[in-house]
């Protein structure tokens, strides 16, 4: 019951996309088809829940032991910019057909601000192992979700006539405010979800 | 086009200006927008990043290998990034618990990452430092503008001080992710509406 909670929350009433506002910039950048879409949602599902398992041992069996805390950004974009290199790799050597389908998505994964700021939120909500993993996880299907819903808006725009100055950016951040105006009306099922694990 | 010190500082500030003319850095600009306050400060803390960031990439850039260049970026940046957190949390606390996770995402901020590409890497050092402390000046500034139209509307103040009249009543959707979106996305269209060449 418990991680049913978390997922609702994660991927519907804390969306990282469209409520924290992580993870934009590819959100902007490679929603204007829908395969390359999907292909990006697929990628970063993997490579958060990844960094998330990695970075969170790092964190509590390296960081805390030493007393190095306040090093935590700078360890872990490394981390994570060894491991998306590492995946890559193996990956290419190791499943060939996975690694075309995402294979161009995971450079740009390493400055997603969405895989470090997951990483970074899990240690300062104090998550246990099992509840980050779970959380990277859903944070991750929350991205994807909002990804390929608003690359299927967006895919409408060519045909579509759209005046001179909302070209591009501009129409696509203001149907991005409305999707997140949908997601938001999500906000009532958690405080229900809420009173439902209370009893 | 001239490569002049007052060229490259001022660019920043119009032809250049991000997150309008270059759509980089989407996420702070959506996040920390809440109050002028908070934006100002994520506008400093990232001037002060891109700043020095710009001048010691530029003067390291011909021992850097191509081949790991990214990487070096990444760790120079990041370092400046941890100096600034702990900066801010002796000397400007009550800011820095507000911004909180994003801090540490300045490491991700793709405007940085992307001066550094398209122009540390290739300029001196003196160009570089007038290019990163303008790019920066201007983030700020549309931090400036972007938070200041969602605090005055969203909360009826400004700097924390009530500046409507008595009966307005704030436009709490505003504040609110929704908000951000489409008030970027407005503002965007508005810029765009302004040709290039005018400053």
């Amino acid at each position: 019951m418990e991680y049913i909670v978390l997922a609702i929350n994660a991927i519907l009433v804390k969306n990282i996309l469209l409520a924290q506002y992580l993870g934009n910039c590819p959100f902007l950048g490679v929603s204007k088809k829908m395969d390359t879409a999907v292909g990006m949602g697929m990628a970063v599902v993997f490579v958060m829940t990844f960094a998330t398992f990695i970075t969170w041992f790092v964190h509590h069996y390296v960081l805390v032991t030493f007393g190095l805390e306040y090093l935590q950004t700078i360890v872990f974009i490394f981390v994570i910019a060894a491991l998306v290199q590492l995946i890559e790799m193996f990956l290419k050597k190791l499943v060939p057909g996975l690694y075309k389908a995402l294979g161009i998505f995971l450079p740009l994964i390493t400055t997603n601000c969405a895989i470090l700021g997951v990483a970074v939120l899990v240690i300062r909500k104090d998550f246990g192992f099992v509840e980050s993993l779970f959380y990277a996880l859903f944070s991750g299907a929350g991205f994807a979700l909002a990804l390929i819903i608003f690359a299927g808006i967006r895919e409408r725009f060519r045909v579509s006539y759209i005046p001179k100055a909302f070209r591009d950016t501009a129409i696509a951040l203001v149907t991005a405010g409305l999707i997140a105006m949908a997601f938001f009306g999500f906000q009532g099922i958690d405080s229900s979800l809420k009173a439902l694990t209370m009893n | 086009m001239s490569k002049t010190i007052t060229h490259e500082f001022f660019k920043g500030f119009w032809e250049v200006l991000p997150p309008f003319r270059l759509v980089l850095g989407l996420c702070p600009t959506l996040a920390v927008t809440t109050s002028v306050e908070n934006g100002l400060g994520m506008g400093l803390a990232t001037t002060f990043v891109l700043l020095f960031s710009n001048i010691i990439i530029s003067s390291i850039k011909k021992i850097i290998p191509k081949k790991v260049r990214i990487a070096s970026y990444i760790v120079v940046i990041a370092t400046f990034v941890v100096i600034v957190e702990l900066l801010m949390k002796a000397y400007f606390f009550a800011i820095s618990q507000k911004l909180g996770l994003f801090i540490p995402l300045i490491v991700v901020n793709c405007i940085i990452l992307g001066r550094a590409e398209a122009f540390a890497s290739k300029n001196p050092v003196y160009l570089s430092a007038a290019d990163g402390l303008g790019i920066g000046l201007g983030f700020t500034m549309s931090l400036f503008l972007v938070s200041a139209i969602r605090e005055i509307l969203g909360s009826g103040a400004f700097f924390g001080m009530s500046v409507m009249w008595e009966s307005f009543e704030p436009f709490a959707f505003m504040v609110k992710a929704p908000g951000a979106f489409i008030c970027l996305g407005m503002l965007l269209a508005i810029i765009n509406l302004v040709p290039k060449k005018t400053a």
